[in-house]
């Protein structure tokens, strides 16, 4: 194998595990604040016992997304210093402003939120927990402006081949900024909401009857059930804004050859490039000209349309497109009859008296965001190539220059690692709820009310 | 000044000196927390989680100059970036998985099953020394020339081991000022059979240096340089000196002075890296590339300082207020 290919299997592992963990901080942080000012307004203990049980899972995962971001920002110079010498003078801003207004922001309140409760006041706490939160949702800001930018560039110009911002507005707006943004962010939110109620539904499949079980049960399934539609929605959006800026991706995500109207919506083929047809097809008539143009016979790019004079084609590999595209939106409607059916339960039986086989489902899809979260980042990032930069740079022309078996021994450690570890992070998880469904109590302190905080808030020696 | 009136030139050198400034704040503050990380094995099962408790709260934030000196060299200089990160390929990629290692099992250790511990003792410290015995290599490497011959590779084998030496002295002086009782008589043996790892260390780079490059030889050996210079040697000769004295005395009476050996490493690491820069100016690749050459467009730099100049003032103000939440002694680590 070559080293581009190496590179990009590496560099696709890299940032596939990483995302796992800000997927799930990114809202988790903000459902933790939830939990704490809840807990300050009502002082109900439950609150505080669900604070304490997630806190533990965030302090994991975020050390995890840490330390797979590391090794991300090294990544753009071990294996693509093509990409920052072409576009570095715009992608350079944004990474910079991520680390100074993001990075610094969560790390050090991290201690304070994680280590801190008994030395600082409850307000200052509680300011921490949301300056956490905070800076997690500004690292996926900017990042996500970096990402959209490379999906569609805006508001630069081109100097032998080396971008310069000409428009810092319209760099950072970009056309699929918001987006991409809202698709995240949303995606986030669901990951955890079912990462919530899989865990609970596990407890109290254990026996765990506790009040704080029941609340978050019931908190992720109406979180999920409420985020779902509108993620849909989001993601109809973003694929009207992708069809208009990078027809070519749809057309791979449609596996449509040929530009025409009343096109179907595939449930299932077998996309062949080399005899440029599918296999084995089955759709619903019009379904794809509906969704994508309103209309029964509304015109759909084709994928024919993208392929050089010299049969050379200038369209992704529409395979991997195809399927991680169906595998998102099967995911997605799964949430959506799961969370539904889950909401119908809670208002008719309450969280105590769920169905055994609906708790099961949950716990089943306690993991099912990282599915959907990473099947997306494939269409969206596999539906780019051959471009690294759509229309600007190619993947080929970034890569580094290091020998082929160099990539590969690297590459072979880091999915080692990355494969016990996420072993070892969902196995902890999961011990960590069977410990405490085991009632082994979470805090053998007494706390105050947000009220009386401040009398007991003199720094604890 | 005129210094600042060409972009092309007070930029670079301003984002030259940030990276610096970056690079040895996380030279002294990671360089604790793996320090901490590679005495895991000498102390006893139950003053490991005092150990970690040392670190706890401040490990990630440390961590993150790191991202912020990758960050600037990134943005800053974009084509010495490339060429030292390629050149470096591997020796980065043992200290990426030896931070991975040594960040995760902090976490593991505390939460995954009891009879799991020792195994995630046994990774944080694997990681601790996996990254510091990188980056050792890594600056053998960077002073050699980044070229791979079999002289430089010695060399750099050298510098690895003498620098994670020196980070294990300055984690056990961390521990005499964070820990009290048995264990902080402990750090200050620890501390004191650190020592030979500084002093090679910083004898290896000197002598190193102006061997490897006559550029940099004339700037040192050279009149009036010779005398700029002079107060570098001095001044770290007396630090270790002082240290020296300091530990045969420590622990004392109420904890007096418990922060000095601290304070004196910190001063010997921010000598040393002061001499480096001398040494390397204007060169960002050593005698390849210049700031100047490898700078990025002055448009783009101005947006980043703009930024930088608000923020980093803030970063600095509640980074100081962690150390200040967390001053004395290391308590064990609780969530609530
Ligand atoms: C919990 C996660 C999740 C769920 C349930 C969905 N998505 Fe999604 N999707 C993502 C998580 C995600 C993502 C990981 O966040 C992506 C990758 C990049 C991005 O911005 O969002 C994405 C990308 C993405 C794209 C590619 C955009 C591009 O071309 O760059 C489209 C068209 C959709 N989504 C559409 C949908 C539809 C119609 C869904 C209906 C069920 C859906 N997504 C559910
Ligand atoms: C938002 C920040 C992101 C940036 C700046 C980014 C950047 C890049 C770069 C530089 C490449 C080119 C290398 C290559 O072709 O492999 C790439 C490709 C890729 N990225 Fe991303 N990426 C981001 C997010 C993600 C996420 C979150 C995922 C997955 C979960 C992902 C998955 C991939 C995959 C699978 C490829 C390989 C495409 C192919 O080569 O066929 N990306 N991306
Ligand atoms: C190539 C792209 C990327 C690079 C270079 C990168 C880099 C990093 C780094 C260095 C960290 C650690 C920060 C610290 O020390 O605290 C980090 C954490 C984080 N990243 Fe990424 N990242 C990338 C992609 C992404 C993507 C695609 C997202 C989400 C949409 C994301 C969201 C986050 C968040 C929320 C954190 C902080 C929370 C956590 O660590 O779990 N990053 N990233």
């Amino acid at each position: 194998m070559d080293t581009l290919l190496l590179s990009r299997i590496q560099f696709g592992a890299n940032i596939s595990f990483h995302i796992l963990f800000p997927t799930i901080t990114i809202a988790l942080g903000w459902v933790l604040l939830f939990f704490k000012l809840r807990f300050n307004a009502t002082g109900e203990h439950k609150w505080m016992e669900a604070y304490l049980f997630w806190v533990k899972v965030f302090a994991l995962s975020f050390a995890m997304g840490v330390v797979s971001g590391i090794t991300m920002s090294f990544q753009f110079g071990t294996n693509w210093p093509g990409f920052m010498e072409a576009v570095g003078n715009i992608a350079g801003p944004l990474l910079a402003y991520e680390v100074l207004t993001a990075f610094f922001l969560e790390a050090v309140f991290l201690g304070i939120m994680l280590f801190g409760a008994r030395k600082v006041p409850n307000w200052l706490h509680t300011t921490a927990t949301f300056l956490v939160a905070f800076g997690t949702t500004m690292s996926a800001f900017w990042i996500l402006v970096l990402n959209s930018w490379m999906h569609t560039p805006a508001g630069y110009e081109l100097r032998d081949g080396v971008a310069y911002a000409t428009d810092w507005w319209a760099i950072i707006f970009n056309p699929s900024m918001p987006y991409r943004q809202a698709h995240m962010l949303l995606a986030s939110g669901l990951t955890v909401a079912f990462l919530i109620a899989g865990i609970s539904a596990l407890r109290l499949l254990w026996g765990d009857r506790k009040e704080s079980v029941k609340s978050t049960m019931r908190f992720g399934v109406i979180l999920g059930a409420v985020l779902i539609p509108i993620q849909i929605f989001a993601g109809d959006m973003h694929g009207l804004n992708t069809l208009e800026h990078q027809p070519q991706k749809v057309a791979a995500m449609e596996g449509n050859w040929e530009t025409q109207g009343n096109v179907p919506l595939l449930l299932f083929a077998i996309p062949d490039e080399e005899a440029r047809e599918n296999r084995m097809e089955i759709g619903v008539p019009n379904g794809a000209s509906l969704i994508l143009k309103h209309k029964a016979d509304g015109v759909v790019p084709g994928l024919n349309d993208f392929v050089a004079e010299d049969g050379t084609p200038l369209h992704p590999p529409v395979a991997p497109v195809f399927w991680s595209f169906r595998i998102m939106v099967g995911t997605g409607m799964a949430m959506l009859a799961l969370s539904w059916a889950g909401a119908y339960m809670l208002r008719r039986r309450g969280a105590e008296h769920m169905p055994k086989l609906m708790l099961f489902a949950f716990s089943g899809m306690a993991f099912s965001g990282w599915l959907a979260t990473l099947a997306g980042w494939y269409t969206t990032e596999i539906g780019r190539q051959p471009w690294l930069v759509q229309g600007v740079l190619t993947t080929k022309q970034a890569v580094a220059d290091v020998p082929a078996p160099m990539v590969l021994s690297t590459l072979i450690i880091y999915l080692v690692v990355y494969a016990a570890l996420i072993f070892a992070y969902m196995g902890t998880v999961t011990y960590l709820a069977w410990k405490a469904s085991r009632g082994e109590p979470l805090s053998t302190r007494k706390y105050p009310r947000s009220g009386e905080a401040e009398v007991a808030a003199i720094p604890g020696e | 000044m005129d210094l600042f009136g060409d972009p092309n030139v007070w930029l670079p050198f301003t984002f030259a000196a940030l990276m610096g400034v970056s690079i040895l704040i996380y030279v002294v503050l990671d360089g604790f927390d793996l320090g901490v990380g590679l005495l895991m094995p000498l102390s006893e099962d139950d003053e490991k989680d005092r150990l970690v408790a040392s670190i706890g709260p401040f490990w990630d934030a440390n961590e993150t100059w790191l991202v912020l000196a990758i960050g600037l060299l990134l943005v800053a200089f974009p084509v010495a970036h490339g060429v030292i990160l390629t050149a470096l390929y591997l020796p980065v990629a043992v200290m990426l998985v030896g931070l991975i290692l040594r960040g995760v099992s902090f976490e593991f250790r505390a939460k995954a099953p009891i009879t799991q511990k020792p195994f995630w003792n046994a990774a944080f410290f694997t990681g601790s020394l996996m990254a510091s015995m990188s980056q050792g290599f890594m600056l053998g490497m960077y002073v050699m020339g980044l070229t791979w011959t079999l002289p430089h590779v010695i060399f750099a084998m050298l510098t690895a081991v003498f620098l994670t030496v020196g980070y294990s002295c300055i984690g056990a002086a961390w521990l005499i000022a964070k820990t009290d009782g048995r264990l902080q008589e402990k750090a200050v043996g620890w501390t004191k059979g650190g020592i030979w790892g500084l002093l090679l260390g910083i004898a290896a780079i000197s002598l190193a240096t102006p061997y490897v490059s006559p550029r940099i030889f004339d700037k040192w050996f050279g009149f009036p340089e010779l005398l700029y210079l002079a107060p570098l040697p001095i001044l770290s000769a007396g630090l270790l000196a002082f240290l020296w004295w300091k530990l045969k005395r420590l622990p004392m009476e109420g904890d007096r002075f418990a922060w000095t050996p601290f304070a004196a490493i910190m001063g010997l690491f921010t000598l040393s890296f002061g001499g480096m820069a001398y040494s390397f100016y204007p060169y960002v690749v050593p005698e390849k590339l210049t700031i100047y050459e490898a700078a990025s467009a002055p448009e783009s730099l101005i947006i980043i300082l703009a930024g930088t100049v608000f923020v980093l003032p803030a970063i600095l103000a509640y980074t100081a207020l962690s150390y200040v939440i967390f001053r004395g002694k290391a308590t064990e680590l609780r969530y609530d």
